[in-house]
């Protein structure tokens, strides 16, 4: 087996008496995307700090790329790009001296950096804003010049951490096509998010993280079929609609049957990262209660 | 080393970019310098001899003022996770601090000359030769970094550019109980042995003495014993501070 590009084999964090990271473990394959899902506080940015080396682990182990994030830091910094939560841009400079700021810092003499600035600029689509300052440039261009300036060493293993949070649907778009593109050029991705969809569609692999620990993992169709069954919902007029789980046998069926399905409208769901994240967590990702799925499945 | 250059380049930028501070660093030694001369100096000394008695003062009490804004960048560098982006890098992310105390020294050398400026324009007639010229700039030169230097590490302190910029009045304040407004024996005997010993009065007085020609004595020494303790402390608080303040 090839060696993983990221390992976390018992990782705990401690801020005073907060348990942030309770024991996280996961394992992460080269030139996979996978997403860290998970609600406000659950420890994700803190896990991604420990992978980034900007803080230590107090207890267990993490590599990246085979490299002990405390005693191989540094080798680690030279393999990896990072995107924060927020946009680490300096909005006084415009997207092409930021670009050209960051490539030099990684290693490169002016020419070689104003060169890998343009390459950058051009792959994220903001060669028009080049010389605009980037204070001035939108929410969704501020991240994509902030994904850039963290390619600006051709990392092998990116971080990003809600790299969509507060994004309008079309940036969003652009942006997952550019993290879809990286992750088939060999980059290996790993992402948090508390957006169920983003993981669905993007992740190959998903690790969903509640206080402090991985309460499970795998791809989504996995996580889907581990919480069980689709479901069958029946609505008689005038009363509230029935949710049966159904799991493809006629016995199954005939549980469906023994409601009396009458006059009902009869319609089939599948279950959702929702209902996976419901069942593990107790509690919806932004807010949404099983009601209002049920509203959507009819 | 090659990071530090290019740390220097990029806070040289934001100075030149950010115009309200540049222009603060312009205009204010040339306010105060008329203010000091034309509104309080006709009473302190109705010959005119307040002019030359009260440059290396303002000198001094403009570079705490241009010096205070590295306490503001800095922490504003910490807030938006500029700095965690260096320190994922494969570089020393602490001379991020260098390039903003290269960039403060570069923007209150200006702030200096142009108090020098002004007051040759209103009569201000130094007597200092080469060397009493070089000495006094060698000693603001030492002055500022090392003020910046305490700045920088109050600026990681504290994380936040409001609060960074509260602290600042401290330094601010000090010139103003020092020799360079008034003579220190006017001044009330208990509060004479403070102002007395106080780093903006060694500063003051080496200026002073430097750019009138005269023997500076022993003040440069004191001014350069004070500096050398201020930027040990800030280094050994920024040894420790900068390692601790990640943003998360």
């Amino acid at each position: 087996m090839t060696e993983p590009a990221i390992e976390v084999r018992g990782v705990t964090k401690s801020y005073g008496r907060h348990r942030v990271l309770t024991g996280v473990d996961l394992t992460v394959a080269p030139g996979e995307i996978f997403a860290l899902l998970g609600p406000n506080g659950a420890g994700k940015t803190t896990l991604v700090n420990i992978l980034t080396t900007l803080i230590r682990p107090d207890a267990g182990q993490a590599r990246v790329l085979g490299c002990n994030v405390v005693a191989e830091a540094r080798r680690i910094r030279s393999l990896i790009g990072v995107t924060g939560q927020f946009a680490a841009v300096d909005r006084e400079l415009t997207a092409q001296e930021n670009l050209i700021m960051v490539a030099r810092l990684g290693g490169l003499a002016r020419r070689a950096a104003r060169a890998r600035a343009e390459a950058l600029l051009e792959r994220v689509d903001l060669v028009p804003a080049a010389r605009r300052r980037a204070g001035l440039l939108s929410g969704g261009m501020l991240r994509r010049l902030d994904l850039a300036m963290s390619l600006a060493q051709t990392p092998r293993v990116l971080f990003l951490d809600e790299p969509t949070t507060g994004m309008d649907t079309r940036s969003r778009q652009a942006l997952w096509e550019d993290i879809t593109d990286l992750a088939r050029h060999g980059t290996t991705v790993m992402m948090t998010t508390q957006y169920l969809e983003e993981a669905d569609q993007l992740a190959d692999r998903i690790a969903i993280l509640a206080a402090g620990a991985v309460i499970s993992s795998g791809t989504a169709a996995e996580l889907k079929s581990a919480i069980g069954e689709e479901y069958v919902i029946l609505e008689q007029p005038g009363s509230e609609p029935v949710q049966i789980a159904f799991d493809g046998t006629l016995a199954g069926l005939r549980a469906v049957t023994d409601h009396g399905v009458g006059s009902a409208t009869i319609s089939v769901r599948r279950p959702t990262l929702d209902d996976v994240f419901i069942r593990l967590t107790g509690d919806g990702a932004g807010g949404e209660s099983t009601s209002d799925q049920l509203a959507v499945a009819r | 080393m090659s990071a530090a250059v290019v740390f220097v380049d990029r806070s040289i930028r934001l100075s030149m970019r950010n115009v309200e501070s540049l222009l603060l660093a312009i205009v204010l030694p040339a306010m105060l310098m008329l203010m000091f001369t034309f509104v309080f100096g006709g009473a302190i000394d109705p010959a005119g001899g307040y002019l030359t008695y009260v440059v290396p003062g303002i000198i001094v009490l403009c570079a705490g003022y241009g010096a205070s804004t590295t306490a503001i960048d800095v922490a504003e560098d910490l807030r938006t996770g500029t700095i965690n982006r260096f320190r994922t890098m494969p570089i020393p992310a602490v001379t991020v601090l260098v390039g903003h105390v290269v960039a403060s020294l570069a923007r209150n050398l200006l702030a200096t000359a142009v108090v020098l400026v002004v007051g040759l324009l209103m009569g201000f007639r130094p007597e200092a030769g080469l060397w009493g010229w070089l000495g006094a700039l060698a000693v603001l030169a030492v002055h500022i970094t090392a003020i910046t230097a305490l700045f920088a590490a109050v600026g990681l302190a504290t994380g936040s550019p409001q609060a960074a910029s509260g602290y600042t009045f401290i330094v601010m304040f000090l010139p103003y109980l020092s020799s360079g407004f008034v003579p220190l024996d006017t001044l009330p005997a208990w509060l004479r042995p403070v102002a007395e010993h106080q780093p903006m009065t060694a500063v003051i007085e080496s200026v002073r003495l430097l750019l009138s020609g005269a023997d500076p004595q022993a003040a440069p020494w004191m001014a350069l014993a004070w500096f050398l303790g201020v930027i040990a402390v800030s280094a050994a608080w920024t040894g420790w501070l900068f390692p601790r303040k990640v943003l998360h």
